[in-house]
């Protein structure tokens, strides 16, 4: 954003309808959902006022009051004080308010007030208010306000949309603002003494927001900022909420009770009518929370979204396979004259990026229901009703949803994490949200579940397992959280004050658009990464190359036909690359695993990214390329593999043992280069994305000896 | 006068006070629950925690203990029987 533009911020209380708004102002898709906290960053668009005024208008996470708390309230106070590097204040601020609960989203307009800014205010959800028989004069509201632009819209149906233009264009012009409540006189000189005692310190005079954020707030972050660091300072701090409470005043609740029964009057015959009822979530609550029913409802929406999930993606999956085969074998001819240039795109490009894109409907489908379940109102009440489960451990019923994302892909569980207020809860609920397993772990699932389990356990064995590994790392990431909450952050049990929104029926639109965005997010931040390391894994596997190795195999066993001889040459490739030689080097350290080599090679090249296992166990098992999870081929040479030498020579190397061990292995592991990168912007550092890493991995192994060692004692 | 905690569902009371040194305290008054607001527990959760309270026409939700704090008065016209004493 330019800094000659005019900027104009979209605030209010969450879940009110600002993303809403922005996308009917601009034009654009900002994720929706009827859930506090749907916006977790700011995201502009350009926004046309009419006569040629155009505006950059930028969409905000929702919060209640300037006192900000969580990481998400933080990005719009720092936007609103124009505080980021390389940004200024807004032009003007439109205040987005629910025109069904009028006082309490005055409150934030009240301290919005105080910045001195020009402000509209636009009262949404005017459908739901008439609903519910609610009059609200706003010419009467605008007068009480000092003549601020008041507009009465339902941005969900576009109406009152122009009104909304008109506004913005008419505050940019007139530069009006909403009244200032007078504070009581002794409030009114603490407020002083704390301007003039920064100004005296730092030699300018800060905003009387500022000094009211020092004044009523208990944290350090305003005078942090302004660079307030006289030793005298929580003196000067404590001498002036002396003067609050000398006026009757708790210096902490002295901010909402002032503010509150001044706009208690400015209420006064604004709003009338109103049957009071609270429309359908009674009724409904009764039901969706009832002791017994509730439980039961939401195991059984659970239970039925993940079997969804798992049989509607099935379809597109196996599409999405089939095109990337048909890729491959229409490009490969094409390439054949440059063998590595061949290989580099059908082994590298294609197979890598392919492996990838067929997680894709996984996601999107996972995302569906999400949405549904998140725009219908009931994602709250799942967090209401799971919270005594998370909370014992340091998370709260906010985790839910993070890690209930988390069974898609880590990435977009880890960016909703944003509206947990706690710093420490949200770094243990980022913590678990990779031990969720992904869809990316379900490759490995599938085709040991379908070479080994299957086969010799029959197909009630096999879901058992399937289910089993989807519940291993919930199983290690909760005493996870406790242990990390408990001992190592000492976090103190966590408010978990979230509003349960109405209920209502999904809105398509806004449910097809969050999913789309979700896998965008999946796709651009995943997508780049993966790119980048198959290409990589690709060249430690192709290099060096033994250009006379088919000749040397075929000397040697002339017998062999052209297809046996072509992954022949293939397994000798890979093992002599300099993938198959760190494989072979590091061998040992996975053998209390039950691993051989080509395992070892296999589960080294998935750290960056898990799926890859399945087609280098293809290639590492010699069948040749194009492994998928389902191949027949791949199946059966697994099952024929045993020990060259050792003491286990000559039995099977896929023993029962072996492969529940590399199931769990998988399951707890971190191999996900994009899940770091992303922990890492989240946490705010590599740190904890390498405290991740290590504490993943390790105990990845750990649990992968502690199964194979006491599975091959009793098989 | 009795910790919010200590409601019955579908129990209706005045608050009398509450401890703003706590963050949870400091949220609700942003939310607009002060002193001399009437509110209603509406349930506790399936496990017994958290608790749904309304109040100005909205419903919240709130753990037991964090509604240790707030103290109310249970109105006299209150439908409901009242809540068992402390023991
Ligand atoms: N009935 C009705 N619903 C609306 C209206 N505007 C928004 N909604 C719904 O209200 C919910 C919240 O909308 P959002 O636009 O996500 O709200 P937000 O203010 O951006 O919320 P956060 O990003 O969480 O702060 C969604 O389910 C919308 O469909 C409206 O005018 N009428
Ligand atoms: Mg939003």
């Amino acid at each position: 954003m330019s800094s000659k533009e005019i900027y104009v911020a979209l605030v209010g209380n969450p879940n009110t309808g600002k993303s809403t708004l922005f996308n009917a102002l601009t034009g654009l898709r900002q994720k929706v959902g009827n859930y506090p906290g749907v916006t977790v960053a700011r995201k502009s668009g350009r926004c046309d006022c009419g006569d040629g005024l155009k505006v950059e208008l930028v969409d905000l996470p929702g919060l209640y009051s300037l006192a900000a708390a969580s990481p998400d309230e933080q990005v719009v106070t720092d936007v609103l004080l124009g505080s980021l590097e390389g940004s200024q204040q807004p032009d003007a601020i439109v205040v987005v308010l629910d025109a069904t609960n009028l006082l309490r989203n005055l409150f934030l307009a009240s301290q919005l007030a105080e910045l001195n800014l020009p402000m509209a205010l636009v009262l949404n959800q005017a459908d739901i208010a008439h609903e519910q028989g609610l009059k609200i004069d706003t010419q009467l509201l605008s007068q009480r306000l000092g003549g601020v632009p008041v507009v009465l819209t339902s941005a969900w149906k576009g109406e009152g949309i122009s009104l909304v233009r008109r506004a913005i264009a008419e505050v940019l012009n007139k530069k009006s603002k909403m009244t200032r409540l007078t504070w009581p006189g002794q409030v009114e000189s603490a407020l002083g003494a704390i301007v003039q005692a920064i100004q005296a310190d730092t030699g300018k005079a800060p905003s009387s927001a500022d000094a009211q954020r020092i004044l009523f707030s208990s944290n350090a972050h305003t005078s942090n900022r302004l660079g307030w660091l006289n030793v005298q300072r929580d003196s000067i701090v404590r001498q002036a909420r002396d003067q609050v409470r000398a006026a009757g005043y708790n210096p902490l609740a002295a901010e909402p009770l002032i503010h509150y029964a001044h706009l208690r009057k400015v209420l006064e015959g604004v709003i009338a009518g109103g049957t009071g009822k609270q429309g359908n979530a009674a009724a409904l609550d009764r039901v969706l929370l009832h002791r017994v029913m509730g439980p039961i409802l939401f195991i059984g929406i659970m239970l039925g979204l993940f079997a969804s999930v798992f049989w509607l993606a099935k379809f597109p999956m196996q599409w999405i396979q089939a095109g990337v085969d048909f890729l491959k074998s229409v490009i490969a001819p094409a390439l054949v004259s440059t063998p590595m240039l061949q290989s580099l795109v059908t082994d590298g490009i294609i197979a890598g990026v392919g492996a990838f894109l067929v997680f894709l409907p996984q996601i999107l489908i996972l995302f569906l229901f999400v949405g549904i379940l998140e725009d219908s109102g009931y994602m709250a009440r799942a967090a209401f009703i799971m919270d005594r489960l998370f909370s014992w451990c340091g998370l709260n019923g906010k985790s839910f949803v993070p890690l209930l994302s988390g069974f898609a892909c880590a990435i977009p569980g880890l960016l909703s994490t944003r509206t947990i207020e706690d710093p420490k809860a949200r770094l243990a609920t980022a913590f678990a949200v990779p031990f969720m397993s992904c869809s990316a772990r379900f490759p490995i699932y599938a085709l040991m579940c379908a070479a080994f389990i299957g086969p010799l356990y029959g197909p009630g064995w096999e879901s058992v397992v399937m289910v089993g590994m989807h519940c291993v790392g919930l199983i290690f990431a909760v005493p996870t959280a406790f242990v990390l909450t408990r001992f190592v952050l000492k976090v103190k049990p966590q408010p978990f004050v979230l509003e349960l929104p109405r209920y209502q029926m999904p809105k398509p639109r806004d449910v097809i658009w969050r999913m789309w965005q979700n896998a965008a997010e999946f796709i651009s931040k995943a997508g780049t990464v993966i790119f980048a390391i198959t290409i990589i894994i690709w060249a430690l596997c192709y290099f060096p190359r033994d250009t006379q190795m088919s000749d040397r195999i075929k000397a040697a066993e002339p017998t062999l036909s052209e297809h046996e001889l072509q992954a022949r040459t293939q397994a000798a490739m890979i093992e002599q690359s300099w993938m198959g030689r760190f494989g072979k080097a590091v061998q040992p350290v996975f053998d209390p695993c039950g691993f051989d080599w080509k395992i070892t090679v296999g589960v080294l090249a998935s750290f960056p990214a898990r799926e890859v296992i399945v087609s280098t166990l293809g290639v590492t098992y010699s069948i040749g390329k194009g492994a998928e999870a389902d191949s027949q081929h791949l199946r059966t040479a697994m099952q024929e593999a045993k020990w060259m030498d050792g003491p286990r020579k000559s039995t099977p190397i896929f023993s029962l043992a072996a492969v529940l061990a590399l199931m769990v292995f998988f399951a707890l592991c971190s191999q996900c280069g994009p899940t770091i990168a992303t922990l890492a912007q989240e946490t705010g550092g590599w740190k904890w994305a390498a405290i991740s890493f290590f504490y993943m991995t390790i105990l990845a192994w750990v649990m992968a000896v502690v199964v194979y060692q006491s599975v091959i004692r009793f098989t | 006068m009795t910790p919010l905690s200590q409601l019955l569902p579908g129990q209706f009371g005045k608050l009398v006070s509450l401890n703003p040194d706590q963050a949870v305290d400091q949220r609700l008054m942003a939310l607009g629950l002060l002193p001399g607001m009437a509110l209603k527990l509406v349930r506790r959760a399936p496990l017994g925690d958290p608790l749904a309270i309304e109040f100005g026409g909205q419903v919240v939700s709130l753990r037991l203990a964090e509604a240790e704090s707030l103290i109310v008065d249970v109105a006299a016209d209150c439908p409901v029987q009242r809540p068992k004493p402390t023991p």
